[in-house]
């Protein structure tokens, strides 16, 4: 089997588990009590206004906002990195067909699964406040990675039906 | 027609071997999620949108009446609706996933170095799992802490995280086997053969493109969108509650529209770039199977044409949603209906395939 398959198919198991262990641990741990203070923060809004108190309603609609934020990318981060490493597996199945040197079949199995592992990582860093610049260019780094060796791949698999394939 | 004598590779589909397990149990996972979403679509969503809209209207007249007490039992019910339509969409989106994740294992059997009865196991267990996720998460509106022990788990979401756990436990196993089979290369079981037919090629390159069109969209609305939303979603609501606490109910009302049209664009955008993923790895993951679906080449190309027809027609529709309204609401759950009608289509041949095989003893 050839070293890109194996780091497709050995990368995409590992990023697969992790990204299980990561939504496993967040649904036990993290994500019940993230939604009661989404609901909470977001009903203490309207009943401080109601009470005629609109700075704490506001603050209560910022924490809201907050929670909302880093929510999305929780779940975010738990379905890319699952996706992606599906994507992997799959790619690593096939990689054989992609017409192009096992070199550059390499560096393009390099490229998805850094990018795959990056760009989650980079979403998750946007929820804390010191990294949220380095997480958005992990995750904008991260993305191109993962789509430019998507682009290469399905360029690959056009070259193989070129071929006669 | 394809015939069974025509390819050599008879050992792939043994009788209840891991690999049998794995692809019927993966394409059911998957059709029983994709029909269930559909369900969800048409009979759930929208419904589930209005209750939303209703629940913020009532707490801004709340507001508006100076009545903070009614705020807590409105946000109580808006809590159980979010928890409804949300626990829907992921049982939906863990049922699929977890048949993808299925077929995935089903094509890197022959490289698991473990015996043919660990791998049955192992397949039995993931089964198992990928049923009781979504089940679990399903019921956790339904069952929610009755009879609980914890403050927060309830039985249902216990459930579902003990099949997460088993899933990962298997993925963690069958990785296990793979290093092993990489330390010692020496396979039990041959490999799905390269297909070169239309159907597979079809699939395999048409899966592709779908793919990278969800990449695309799903970097063009995270920079072009996204955090534009969020930012409208917090002014909506700080007008929408100021607008109330000066008894202006119908501006709120307005508020609550926006909010409404909001969360819908970007429910669209999401659902757009996930379905355009999926569907590209269905059909990436079914172009393997290709040799294995028993039906004269003219019905394996109609099915692989209705299945990337659908494919392509409900991302798009679900995007001119937000323009066309529920006409593209019901022509996208027509292009899911397609993608699931393709799908049985394949099974159906498969299933052709190994009971030929089991009838003349060739898969023993």
């Amino acid at each position: 089997m050839s070293g890109s398959r194996k780091l497709l198919l050995l990368g995409g198991m590992a990023l697969a588990a992790c990204g299980m262990l990561y939504g496993l641990h967040f649904a036990l741990f993290r994500e019940h009590q993230t939604l009661d203070r989404l609901g909470g923060s977001l009903a203490e809004a309207f009943a401080y206004a109601a009470a005629d108190h609109l700075p704490q309603s506001n603050a209560a609609l910022d924490a809201y906002a907050s929670t909302k934020y880093n929510y999305v990318r929780q779940v975010d981060v738990h379905s890319h990195w699952i996706g992606l490493a599906m994507l992997m597996i799959v790619l690593g199945a096939a990689f054989e067909r992609v017409h192009f040197r096992e070199t550059a079949r390499f560096k393009i199995a390099l490229a998805m699964l850094i990018g795959s592992v990056v760009f989650p990582l980079g979403v998750i860093l946007q929820t804390v406040e010191a990294a949220r610049g380095l997480g958005s260019a992990l995750a904008i780094a991260g993305s191109v990675l993962v789509t430019a060796a998507l682009a290469l791949t399905a360029w690959g698999f056009g070259r193989a039906r070129n071929d006669g394939w | 027609m394809a015939t069974i004598a025509a390819n050599p590779l008879t050992n792939v589909f043994a009788p209840m071997s891991a690999r049998r397990l794995l692809v019927f149990g993966g394409i059911a996972l998957v059709a029983a999620g994709m029909l269930f979403g559909d369900v969800f679509a048409v009979f759930i969503l929208h419904p589930n949108a209005g209750r939303q809209g209703e629940a913020l209207r009532a707490a801004a007249h709340a507001v508006a009446a100076k009545n903070p007490a009614a705020i807590n039992g409105i946000f109580t019910g808006l809590g159980g609706v979010l928890e409804d339509r949300g626990t829907k969409v992921d049982a939906h989106v863990h049922m699929i996933d977890a048949g993808y994740l299925a077929l995935l294992l089903a094509l890197v059997q022959p490289f698991i170095a473990f015996s043919a009865a660990r791998k049955k196991a192992l397949a039995a267990g993931f089964l198992i799992g990928g049923a009781a996720l979504p089940v679990g998460i399903f019921l956790i509106h339904y069952v929610g802490l009755a009879y609980s022990p914890f403050a927060v788990l309830g039985w249902a979401s216990v459930l579902a995280d003990s099949a997460g756990g088993l899933l990962i436990v298997v993925l963690v196993a069958e990785a296990w086997g793979y290093w092993k089979y990489l330390q010692a290369p020496h396979r039990q079981e041959t490999p799905l053969p390269h297909d070169t037919s239309w159907a597979a090629r079809a699939l395999l390159s048409g899966g592709t493109i779908l793919i990278l069109a969800g990449f695309l969209h799903g970097a063009w609305y995270a920079g072009a969108d996204l955090y534009k939303h969020e930012a409208m979603e917090l002014s909506i609501l700080h007008t929408m509650i100021s607008a109330a606490a000066t008894d202006n109910v119908s501006g709120a009302s307005a508020e609550v529209t926006n909010f409404g049209n909001l969360a819908g664009a970007h429910a669209v955008n999401i659902a757009t770039h996930s379905h355009l993923i999926e569907f590209g790895l269905l059909a990436m993951l079914l172009s393997f199977v290709q040799p294995y679906v028993l039906l004269s080449e003219r019905w394996r190309r109609r099915w692989v044409m209705t299945l990337l027809g659908g494919s392509v027609v409900l991302p798009v529709f679900v995007a001119l949603e937000l323009h066309l309204g529920l006409i593209a609401g019901g022509i996208a759950d027509l292009g899911g209906a397609a993608v699931l009608v393709a799908l049985l289509g394949m099974l159906a041949g498969i299933l052709r395939y190994t009971g030929n095989l089991d009838a003349t003893g060739a898969g023993a």
